[in-house]
């Protein structure tokens, strides 16, 4: 069964609707659970669990200890390019938007590569618009092999593929997959992605099957926080983690948590969430799942990232720039969002050091991926 | 309804029985009516499959009960592939627990042998349902080539010891994307019923009942126990509290 057909059981406003109802016993009996189910996520995740927000914290940060230690494994994006034919809304690379549009060359690549690289980073994240004329798969595969001797992790966070692009990645030396949904609310969905290829909302949904079964180590999901509803939106996010890691046991799945920030184009989030919310999700789907790796960006205050260290995060970016040639270069113009903690990264490693944290710059090694090197 | 589906056939006992060791046929008979079952498993290795006057088959009313025919003997994959055929041929339904116990003291399943027959019976169009230890990644791995259910064992076969192997089942059930039977070892109605309070679909009972001083009523016993589990686990166990834990608080931040 695909995640699909599981999401079709479900109607987002009922889903909605159930979550709101959830009683404070509902969420008692959720917090002292050994195994959540859906009920009690919803339970978690429900207006009543407001109430009961540090004893949710305090599980939810011994369990991440439990199951993480106190680590904090660093990572960086590197941006490609921002051409994109999509006309999502919200984006800075929005197909409309008058912005400067770049795609870097195979040698600019590496230069941002190697600043990284020389800034400690081992965990690399790609990121691209959807442009094929752009970026199409040999050339991802080809800038992924100009720059994986410099790191030990890279994911990709680009346009979805076909399962046998997803082989090519993995050959070329790719083990992660990041894909957010955005929004589970098909409507919403459709309004906010008016052309181009991401229209599809069941082509979305299905990549990280797709990424799952091509072999990819890591697969990262997520939705744009601030787009829909967040309680529903967290609970379909917590099924999706569960149906995947389910289907696709050999990969570890980890959600990440973006939340709308001003991009080139000027979008204001539907449904703006406050930060007693935010911390409530994140430890939800903490309790809901012990062993996923949840992932904070740059996007968010360094005071809030440095309280939600401590909540369940697992895995940060740092110092990161959201423009293709941001890093090795002076340009600025074209960044996909503003990020918000912009400290060092070596600031960030003294800030993790300080909390009592290891800051973990490399926890995988190319070698379990590349055949050919045995 | 809450019935258990297993390939997609309906069932509305989650309780399956096995057939040995009992003093008599007749005695077997009456157990396996209290229990109120719908599967009833038979070693192929005690019953003359071919023979309709075999006594022990005559005792079992194949349009009441799902024979579930299984390879108990079976020393590796290839016997328990041939003693699969067998059946079939017989005109069993092509269902199969899937049985390979080289180890003849405690008949502990091996599971490298059992994932071998599973993936050439799932092939051939049998229903497989395998007898595993509690080993999650064997269990994820038999699912992938198709099994129908997977059925670790609570404790050694025969053994009555409960429900020793809780921690690595409770992890099966979580994980698991087919019904979970747990198998072997439940000697008391109170561990069929914790085995199903952990969320599992469906227990399988033998011994306990056979050697029971009276093994109908205590197959009586465990039709309740199995219930009673089951219902608790729906019903949404309150579970044991911890102790509050007092410690610096990490939510106080939100309010500064």
């Amino acid at each position: 069964m695909t995640f699909l057909e599981e999401l079709e059981k479900y109607n987002y406003d009922d889903v909605l609707a159930r979550i709101e109802a959830k009683t404070p016993q509902e969420v008692e009996r959720a917090l002292a659970a050994e195994r959540l189910h859906p009920e009690e996520l919803m339970a978690l995740l429900s207006p009543a669990a407001a109430a009961y927000l540090e004893p949710m914290a305090q599980r939810a940060h011994r369990t991440t200890v439990q199951r993480f230690g106190r680590t904090i494994l660093l990572y960086a994006p590197l941006y490609l390019s921002n051409e994109c034919s999509n006309g999502c809304l919200y984006c800075g690379f929005n197909a409309h938007n008058k912005v400067p549009r770049r795609t870097l060359t195979l040698d600019e690549v590496e230069a941002e590569a190697r600043v990284l690289h020389e800034q400690g980073f081992r965990h690399l994240l790609l990121v691209t618009g959807e442009h094929a004329r752009a970026i199409d798969n040999d050339a991802l595969a080809a800038a992924v092999r100009r720059i994986r001797p410099l790191f030990s992790s890279v994911s990709i966070e680009v346009y979805p593929m076909e399962e046998a692009g997803y082989r090519q990645m993995v050959e070329a030396g790719v083990d992660g997959l990041t894909v957010y949904q955005e929004t589970y609310d098909r409507r919403l969905y459709a309004e906010m992605h008016p052309f181009g290829r991401k229209r599809d909302f069941d082509w979305r949904l299905l990549t990280p099957e797709r990424g799952g079964a091509a072999g990819l180590r890591r697969i990262g999901i997520g939705a744009l926080l601030g787009l829909g509803q967040f309680r529903a939106e967290a609970f379909f996010i917590g099924l999706h983690a569960l149906h995947l890691s389910k289907h696709f046991w050999r990969s570890l799945v980890s959600i990440s948590f973006p939340r709308i920030r001003p991009a080139d184009g000027g979008f204001a989030p539907l449904h703006p969430i406050a930060d007693p919310d935010f911390v409530q999700l994140i430890c939800a789907l903490r309790l809901l799942l012990p062993d996923a790796g949840l992932v904070l960006s740059t996007r968010e205050s360094a005071r809030l990232r440095d309280h939600l260290m401590l909540l369940g995060v697992t895995q940060m970016s740092a110092g990161s720039c959201t423009a293709p040639g941001g890093y090795a270069g002076e340009e600025q113009s074209t960044r996909q969002f503003a990020i918000d903690d912009d400290r060092t990264p070596a600031e960030v490693g003294r800030m993790i050091r300080s909390q009592g944290y290891e800051a973990v710059w490399k926890d995988w090694d190319g070698a379990f991926l590349d055949k050919a090197a045995s | 309804m809450d019935d258990l589906i297993i390939a997609g056939r309906r069932f509305t006992s989650r309780l399956l029985v096995g057939t040995g060791k009992f003093a008599s046929n007749a005695v077997m008979a009456e157990a396996i009516a209290a229990t109120g079952c719908e599967i009833v498993t038979v070693a192929l290795r005690r019953v003359d499959i071919d023979n309709p006057g075999d006594d022990m088959l005559a005792h079992i009313d194949r349009d009441k009960y799902l024979l579930l025919p299984n390879t108990s003997g079976a020393r590796d994959a290839e016997e328990a592939v041939r003693l699969a055929r067998l059946a079939r041929a017989a005109g069993c339904e092509p269902w199969v627990k899937l049985e390979v116990t080289p180890d003849p003291y405690y008949l502990l399943p091996d599971p490298i042998e059992t994932l071998k027959a599973a993936e050439i019976l799932v092939k051939e169009g049998f229903i497989v349902l395998p007898y595993i230890n509690a080993d999650p990644v064997l269990a994820k791995r038999l699912q992938e080539v198709g099994t129908a259910t997977v059925m670790p064992l609570g404790a050694p076969i025969g053994t009555n010891r409960g429900l020793r192997t809780r921690e690595q089942v409770a992890i099966i059930i979580e994980q698991a994307i087919v019904p979970v039977v747990v198998d072997a070892g439940l000697g008391a109605p109170s561990h069929a019923a914790e085995a199903m309070e952990l969320g599992a679909d469906a227990v399988l009972v033998n011994t306990a009942l056979a050697v029971a001083a009276h093994p109908a009523r205590m197959a009586a016993a465990f039709k309740k126990g199995v219930e009673a589990g089951r219902e608790g686990y729906l019903a949404g166990l309150g579970e044991e509290r911890r102790q509050a834990e007092a410690s610096s608080p990490l939510t106080g931040f939100l309010r500064n």
